[in-house]
């Protein structure tokens, strides 16, 4: 090893000092300007989560997968992960084995920034020692991945078809800077690298490249161009980084870790919501993903058009696209990122100013929580006459003995539940059995369970615009001798969701808090919705002590599993179609499965599960007309069709109305199918 | 004569002078959310409103009242967006919308 000048300089360094100085100077200051606008718990937590080694070490092995080996990106995409992890991780290797080499051979010069980088330039070693042979050729292996990746990129900019993606983003000017100087990095590199491996040593690219070159170049006077011209393009690419989409590198190592700390984002421009727009790469995945984008009107308002425009400060734009999104969320499931670009739609909606603010303080919830309360203990009442008529379930749960009560008319919803409780028993054990007292114990046993918990069941404005689900549940809940009681039959209060998607936050809080009133007041302590966009707000939003609020597909599976519901299964085969709010909202994807399995046939849409196409009547989209709302419909229903069933079955009571409105085939809710097969 | 209490009074006359309300409200509402002047008062809206039984909330009486000139603020403030009225327009008016943009552009009359 020797060094080739004992300066350790030379002018062509400058360009990427220069870039190199501006990058880190800038992203430096980002990041303190975002600590700074960060709200002072937010910042708090963000912080204490750094320190914290559990999540420290989490962010260092989540950065690791995410931004150098893409490992989200190779399961959705191969040659797309290949392409993008080779290009990182092997930039990184490169990086990583620059600064391994000054630290070995001459750490005097490891304070300077460019020695690593241009190390090849400085330092003549030899391949023919241990080291400079591992060291050199772990280089070339490492460029040549990258100069692979690039290769690739190339191709993909040409033909984005190849590798899967129908749509993507056309970049910006300044992003063609940035891409074009990307691209010229490492081709750049090779040829510095191969002029120089007659001096400085070389592997098994440098060096067959150099002497191919040394075969029609007859002296070095191409060398040191070659490496000004290797500085440059790292310089250009460093001072147009900040304001290209390759802001995406930095930002997203401070994404992770904000993310692990469970920030949320609170202000719809700045802090969190700052670094999710500058972690966009903008590489146009949410375009084909976004149910939108059935309409070429509407391609322009998915997000990385919105991550756009706020960088650009497009203030009538980001309202226009803000305000169009369906939130159905199949942005952030697909985004290799994840940028929550419901969430930040949502923010922005909230920091709107309005004339008029509603308000729900003075709706009177009494009755309605009484009404609730006194059906349940109606079947209480009936418990106590059975108890005093001498039946053997007398101290036993509520719905067994309103069973036993059930000859009697026990008045109110709870006594049809006892009439369900006696049918049930006598579909058990004492079926044939027929003594009276056997029955009535038999249906205690059944129903011993049911017996102990009081369920409300809530429907949401949804269901009750298509009574047929509500009334299906209910039966269901009979038959499976439930003590329940619908809560919000005749009238009711809407969840709150539609007004926080607005972003009207205060008037939603206000409505929460009448909803809790009203089940608190009823001495419920299971709450079974039908609707998925109130399951969502329930048990996200509502502070409900004591009360279990869960899915009417997860509450019936749970009875199968008891035994407590049985279905024949039909002929007909549904496929079904996973509501946004449901699967995406709550992660529910295997219960309506496995309930729609035993009562019929079922097959999978092309698109499903995560990736589910939203039906078009989200009330997420405040300026969505009925007219693009029905494009939307019919390409959700047509990636329904592609499987091939007899028929649609969904588990949202808005999907349902929605779907039926345009779909050739029948359309049915869960619930409605489950009561049909039903078998006592 | 005032003080005494006859058991009945005279209610303030309710008729409307078209040529005389004050439609500014209405006017910037439809440049806002066009749909407005397609509404044909079938009250589809109003018969599944959530809100209605509450408080007497009624996008068509909104709408009416707007086109008399008249004060819709009570009305309005109970509305909690459910957006079932939406979903029952027979003419496909996004009524979301339209109170939201109501909301918005609101002042007293």
């Amino acid at each position: 090893m020797r060094e080739r000048f004992a300066t350790g300089f030379d002018p062509f360094v400058l360009p990427f000092l220069i870039g190199m100085v501006f990058v880190l100077g800038y992203c430096f200051f980002g990041i303190f300007r975002i600590l700074y606008q960060l709200p002072k718990d937010d910042r708090r937590r963000f912080l204490v989560s750094l320190i914290t080694p559990r999540t420290a070490l989490k962010n260092v092995w989540d950065i690791f997968c995410n931004c150098l080996l893409h490992v989200k990106l190779w399961k959705r995409n191969k040659l797309l992960g290949f392409m993008h992890s080779s290009i990182a991780f092997g930039w990184f290797m490169i990086i990583l084995l620059g600064h391994l080499e000054v630290f070995i051979y001459c750490p005097e010069r490891v304070h300077l920034f460019y020695y690593p980088i241009f190390f090849n330039y400085f330092v003549a070693e030899n391949e023919s020692t241990i080291g400079g042979a591992v060291l050199f050729f772990l280089m070339d292996f490492f460029l040549l991945l990258i100069l692979t990746g690039i290769g690739l990129a190339i191709v993909k900019r040409v033909r984005s078809r190849f590798f899967g993606m129908r749509r993507t983003t056309r970049p910006s000017l300044l992003d063609r800077v940035g891409l074009y100087s990307l691209w010229a990095i490492f081709p750049l590199r090779l040829l510095a690298e191969s002029f120089t491996a007659h001096i400085s040593g070389g592997s098994f690219l440098t060096i067959p490249a150099n002497w191919v070159f040394r075969q029609f170049l007859g002296n070095d006077l191409n060398l040191l161009p070659t490496w000004w011209a290797y500085s440059i393009v790292l310089g250009v690419f460093m001072v147009v980084l900040p304001f290209t989409r390759y802001m995406h590198i930095p930002a997203e190592m401070m994404l992770i870790p904000m993310r692990n700390a469970g920030l949320r984002i609170r202000h719809p421009r700045k802090g969190f919501a700052k670094v999710q727009v500058l972690s966009c790469p903008g590489c146009g995945v949410c375009i084909d993903a976004c149910p939108m984008s059935a309409q070429k009107v509407n391609i322009k308002d998915c997000t990385v058009y919105l991550n756009r425009q706020i960088r650009r400060g497009n203030e009538k734009r980001i309202e226009e696209i803000s305000d169009k999104c369906l939130l159905c969320g199949k942005c952030e499931a697909v985004c290799q990122v994840g940028v929550e670009g419901p969430r930040m739609r949502v923010a922005q909606r909230s920091a709107r100013r309005y004339g008029l603010t509603p308000d729900f303080a003075a709706i009177d919830t009494a009755p309605l929580s009484r009404a609730a309360s006194a059906a349940f203990s109606g079947a209480a009442g009936a418990t106590g006459a059975a108890g005093a008529a001498g039946a053997a379930a007398g101290a036993a749960g509520v719905a067994g003995a309103a069973g036993a009560a059930g000859a009697s008319g026990a008045s109110g919803v709870a006594g049809a539940a006892g009439g369900a409780g006696v049918a049930a028993g006598a579909a058990g054990v004492a079926g044939a059995a027929g003594a009276a007292g056997a029955a009535g114990a038999a249906g205690a046993a059944a129903a011993g369970v049911a017996g102990a918990s009081k369920v409300a069941f809530f429907s949401g404005c949804m269901t009750r615009l298509t009574p047929s689900v509500g009334k299906a549940v209910c039966s269901l809940l009979d038959k499976a001798g439930a003590d329940y009681v619908w809560l919000d039959r005749e009238e009711g209060l809407c969840c709150g969701r539609p007004l926080l998607t607005a972003g009207r936050i205060d008037a939603a809080i206000s409505l929460i808090r009448k909803n809790e009133e009203v089940i608190l007041g009823s001495g419920a302590d299971t709450l079974v919705l039908s609707c998925p966009i109130c399951y969502k707000m329930f048990s996200e939003r509502y502070a409900l002590p004591g009360v279990r609020v869960v899915s009417y597909a997860d509450y019936f599976d749970e009875f199968v599993q008891q035994g407590r519901l049985r279905f024949e299964k039909s002929d007909i085969c549904y496929v079904y179609h996973d509501p946004c709010e449901l699967g995406r909202g709550c992660g529910i994807y295997e219960s309506p499965r496995r309930l729609l399995g035993q009562a019929a046939g079922i097959a999978e849409a092309e698109k499903n599960r995560e990736e589910s196409v939203c039906c078009g009547g989200s009330l997420g989209s405040l300026t969505l007309d009925f007219a693009h709302r029905e494009v939307i419909t019919r390409k959700s229903l047509e990636n329904l069709y592609s499987s091939r069933a007899d028929a649609i079955a969904t588990a949202c009571p808005l999907c349902l109305s929605t779907f039926r409105r345009y779909s050739d085939r029948p359309v049915r809710d869960l619930a409605e199918i489950l009561d049909a097969s039903c078998r006592l | 004569m005032e003080g005494i209490d006859f058991g009945f009074g005279l209610s303030k006359s309710s008729s409307v002078q078209l040529d005389k309300v004050d439609l500014t409200l209405y006017r910037r509402l439809e440049a806002l959310e066009p749909g407005v002047r397609v509404c044909m008062a079938c009250g589809s809206c109003t018969s599944t409103c959530t809100a209605g039984p509450w408080s007497g909330m009624s996008v068509r009486k909104v709408i009416l009242n707007l086109q008399r000139g008249k004060d819709v603020g009570r009305m309005l403030s109970c509305c909690m967006l459910c957006g079932k009225c939406t979903m029952v327009c027979p003419r496909g008016i996004n009524t979301r919308h339209l109170i939201l943009s109501l909301c918005r552009i609101y002042e007293k009359v």
